[in-house]
């Protein structure tokens, strides 16, 4: 017997397999499927995904494994089980052998035989793996002469549009809502020909991931409703870009078809969103076509009416050539960014007003601590490491729905991770220690008098994790500063380990951060600008994209709003200067972890309206003070030069965790007020969202509690 | 098999007895903490035998809650498993088997006498005493063609004694199980044909009287073959092997 395995009793065993007659080593573990992967060798597949766990129900990936009596199924076969050949040499797979061509036409001839030929009318067509993998691995022709199986429709929300017939049972679906999404709404009942997909009692789907199953179906069994009928995917032109309706920055990428956007899709982006985004992320799009300001206005005789970009801009110099710099204050929105922001600030700067302000939610965190006490320091690939983790004010199922996954799967050295929550009572779907309402609590963490404490301290990687919820309270400066003493005191500062994390709302709160788009030295009045506008101490407010403030409080001030949507801070203005969504402009956000993306234009604004940072430019021509820059370029060289880290997209620069380390020495004194939730209704949380049907209807269902089905839905 | 779905109508709500509930709670701590869901079969079994022979939506329910599970989780078994009744069943519930021994021996006649005495299949007759299905293999084929009624096998059916059971049933009295054509278990109608010859049971007076020798009943009493009959297959130990064999590998 030839010896062929040399292994080194020091180091795992490096399986080597043979893969048509091409042999490759192998890391310890692995499925053959994914030695196939790994080989560049293509095996059909439909119920295996990379992410989920493995069901082997489909059959479709089987390949003959020389010595094996039957083909086994790649995806559930592990390559340390694979025995040599019996002359010695390695496990030999064929993929392109008779046998396995024979398996593989023979599954799909089984899988079409209930399957509706109606590709035509399928909106799948054109994107289905069961098309795709018949052309490449399936017969010429099927022998069933029989009666095709037929299945109810489902309801499954507003969001999911089923056409069951065309089920082939491959259970991904069933597998991603209780894997990743962490909730047991889907299920398949019944059993062999009958099985089928469904809800309990067909309510829609809750969780507000559930989107992220149509893109996982290989069939066109789930389709996006919305996206019903619109259009076929080769008609679509696909941009990549940056997601914003939460501050993840989740890969996506827009669909559009000439002016319109059909749809957004997931990228693939393993450091933050692995494969999947928000219901919210996804759906959208139809918001960026309602409501839309395409045109600027400006307030004549009480009214807004249609006005030209000449007189909108006048009306804006009359207004400040007669005013101090002073009384003029900027506030940008969530959805601001990092260019446009960069250019207002210059804007107001280079008039004189040290007063502008990104955190319109009134967060209490000041960039002038260091980079550190307002980013997500552990980032999102760090959380697998955490051994134990402690929410403050937040509710991360509602603020950063992808998260999900990374903390229900996250595990310490004595089984689940521990997490603790402190706030608002939310159901997190992974089990959650509830703690407490508010600061106290927090304080108890901090001095170590509390039980969860000793959890927290006895975890070699522990993490906190400060919501919106607490930052934002008028408190939320010394709450920050006791989060930063209780991660000091739980050992979440020590060695290269940052345990100490902000979870924001807003896409583009941490680019505002950076950029120190916040009130500078000299500024007017101590409290928000809002309250000095109402008391008018301001006379002029800029809102960049601004919604989410109480519009009705700035008093008589001049309110100039630049955005995209006729939303709250619109019907406030006086000039209203149409800009661009987030589709329709290259803009850099930086996510919660401090990472710097950057979102691509796929269409065009509609009508009048222009890419923001051209509307400022414009404005600073008018207004005597031309910004020093005439294009996108100049403006990022003069950024990357005020904020370098801007320059380094895809990455997150560790921010220097001495920040925290003094941010815990400040007094901290809170109140007693219990922390709130930012967020009130998930689904209409921006202008974009709010503007959006497909949101509007979600929000509906939500406030409605499980729905039934009425039998003329969907 | 078929499409499975809850009934249309659902009682208001669900509740254990209080004697099912201890048995349940007893049920429950069978497994260990974070286990409790494997007592899910039990508890639906106990739950369709209190409903008197369905699981109701509210049933359903009662059982996923107090195992902390998903409902759909229990949906998916209730619809799985066949034996789980989705919708109200008569007092005597009939499965006839259908399988290839009784439908060869007759079972399509024990249905239609089912059709005919308690109506179509899956439905309840309308003075609420019968409804009957169809199943597989019950395991009684040397007996068939065969039908379970309630707990109970009756078997060696045929229409008129078929007819029969229904109608004392429906009537309130007790039908004895078993073979309904006079014959002992699966033993032969026509009496034993194996065994006769007299001469081996000559020795034997425990037994009932000649020509009715009983069954061997141990493996001892049992007669080795080609021996005399006073030599029965007891068992014998086995000598211990002298040394352990070792399997010599087989030369490369």
């Amino acid at each position: 017997m030839t010896a062929f395995v040399e292994t080194d009793p020091g180091s795992p065993p490096m399986p080597k397999i043979i893969i048509d007659d091409t042999e490759h080593d192998f890391p310890d573990g692995i499925t053959l499927i994914q030695a196939c992967d790994m080989a560049g060798v293509e095996i059909p597949r439909f119920c295996y995904h990379e992410r989920l766990s493995i069901a082997g129900n489909c059959r479709m990936c089987l390949v003959e494994v020389v010595g094996m009596p039957k083909p086994v199924a790649s995806c559930a076969m592990s390559v340390n089980d694979l025995r040599p050949n019996r002359d010695g040499t390695p496990p030999t797979v064929l993929t392109q052998s008779a046998t396995t061509r024979k398996a593989q036409e023979g599954t799909l001839e089984f899988l079409l035989i209930n399957h509706p030929l109606d590709c035509p009318i399928c909106d799948q067509g054109g994107e289905c793996d069961l098309q795709d993998q018949t052309m490449a691995f399936g017969f010429d022709a099927g022998r069933y002469q029989d009666n095709k199986r037929a299945v109810e429709d489902k309801y499954l929300g507003p969001l999911i549009k089923t056409f069951m017939t065309r089920c082939i049972h491959c259970t991904r679906c069933v597998r991603f809502m209780s894997e990743v999404a962490g909730v047991q709404e889907l299920g398949a009942i019944g059993r062999g020909e009958d099985m089928e997909i469904t809800t309990y009692l067909e309510h829609g789907m809750h969780s507000n991931l559930s989107g992220n199953v149509v893109d996982l179906c290989p069939v066109g069994a789930l389709t996006a409703k919305p996206y019903a009928f619109l259009a076929r995917p080769w008609e679509l032109t696909k941009t990549p870009s940056i997601d914003v309706m939460d501050a993840l920055g989740s890969a996506i990428r827009v669909d559009a078809r000439g002016r319109e956007v059909l749809r957004i899709l997931p990228r693939i982006n393993d450091a933050v969103n692995e494969e999947w985004i928000s219901d919210k992320a996804r759906h959208v799009w139809d918001g960026l076509r309602t409501q839309r300001l395409d045109r600027p206005y400006l307030k004549r005789n009480g009214k807004l009416e249609p006005a030209t970009w000449d007189e909108a801009f006048a009306a804006i110099a009359a207004k400040l050539s007669a005013l101090t710099a002073r009384s003029l204050a900027a506030i940008a929105g969530d959805l601001a960014a990092a260019e446009d922001m960069y250019a207002l600030k210059e804007l107001a700067g280079g008039l004189g007003s040290p007063n502008v302000d990104c955190r319109q939610d009134g967060a209490k965190l000041d960039p002038s601590l260091g980079r550190a006490t307002y980013l997500f320091n552990t980032t999102i690939g760090g959380i697998e490491d955490a051994d134990a983790v402690l929410f403050v004010g937040t509710d991360p199922r509602v603020e950063a729905p992808v998260l999900t996954r990374a903390f229900s799967v996250g595990t310490s050295s004595k089984g689940l991770l521990p997490v603790g929550l402190i706030g608002t009572e939310v159901d997190l779907t992974y089990p959650c220690e509830y703690l407490g309402a508010g600061p106290e609590t927090l304080a108890k963490i901090a001095d170590g008098s509390h039980a969860f404490a000793k959890t927290l301290q006895e975890a070699e990687k522990p993490m906190i994790v400060v919501g919106p919820g607490s930052a934002c309270a008028p408190d939320g400066a010394a709450v920050l500063a006791l989060a930063a003493k209780a991660a000091k005191k739980m050992g979440a500062l020590t060695g290269g380990w940052n345990g100490f994390n902000v979870l924001h709302t807003a896409a583009g709160r941490v680019a505002g951060l950076d950029l120190g788009f916040v009130p500078g030295e000299g500024r007017s009045r101590r409290g928000g600008h809002v309250r000095a506008a109402g008391k008018g101490d301001l006379k002029v407010v800029y809102l960049l994209g601004a919604d989410e403030i109480d519009a009705s409080r700035l008093g008589d001030a001049f309110v100039i709003y630049q955005g995209s949507h006729g939303d709250r801070g619109a019907h406030r203005a006086d000039v209203i200067l149409p800009g661009a969504a987030y589709t329709e402009k290259d803009g850099t956000y930086v996510n919660t972890e401090g990472r710097a993306q950057m979102t691509t234009r796929a269409i065009f604004p509609p009508g009048e309206a222009r890419e923001d940072w051209t509307i400022l430019r414009a404005l600073s021509g008018v207004l005597g003070r031309p910004l020093p820059f005439d294009s996108l370029q100049e403006l990022r060289a003069k950024m990357y030069a005020a904020c370098p880290h801007l320059a380094l997209l895809d990455l997150v620069e560790p921010a220097d965790a001495a920040a925290i380390e003094k941010l815990a020495g400040k007094p901290a004194k809170p109140g007693k007020d219990r922390f709130g939730l930012v967020i009130e209704d998930y689904y209409l949380s921006n202008p974009v969202a709010r503007a959006s049907a497909i949101m509007a209807s979600l929000s509906a269902m939500h406030a409605g509690g499980p729905e039934k089905a009425t039998g003329t839905d969907g | 098999m078929s499409v499975r779905r809850l009934a249309a109508e659902q009682p208001e709500g669900f509740a254990f007895t209080p004697e099912n509930l201890d048995w349940a709670k007893a049920e429950i701590k069978k497994y260990p903490e974070g286990r409790q869901a494997s007592a899910v079969l039990s508890l639906l079994w106990r739950a369709q035998e209190q409903m008197g022979g369905w699981i109701s939506e509210p049933a359903l329910r009662a059982v996923a809650d107090m195992l902390g599970m998903a409902y759909i989780r229990v949906y998916e078994i209730v619809t799985f498993y066949t034996m789980f009744n989705l919708a109200p069943v008569g007092r005597y519930y009939v499965q006839v088997c259908g399988t290839t021994p009784c439908m060869l021996r007759g079972a399509e006649d024990i249905k239609d006498a089912c059709r005919k005495h308690i109506g179509p299949k899956d439905t309840v007759s309308k003075d609420g005493m019968f409804s009957w299905t169809e199943v597989e293999c019950l395991g009684a084929c040397v007996n068939a063609p065969m039908a379970q009624i309630n707990k109970y096998y009756y078997e060696d059916l045929t229409p008129e004694n078929f007819e029969s059971i229904l109608k004392r049933l429906r009537k309130g009295e007790h039908v004895e199980p078993g073979p309904q054509n006079g014959r002992k278990t699966s033993a032969p109608l026509s009496g034993p044909n194996t065994l006769t010859d007299a001469s081996i049971y000559a020795n034997d007076t425990s037994g009932p009287a000649f020509g009715c020798a009983g069954p061997a009943l141990v493996d001892a009493e049992a007669k080795r073959p080609g021996a005399a009959a006073n030599v029965r297959e007891a068992a014998v130990p086995k000598p211990p092997l002298k040394k352990p064999s070792v399997k010599k590998p087989r030369p490369s």
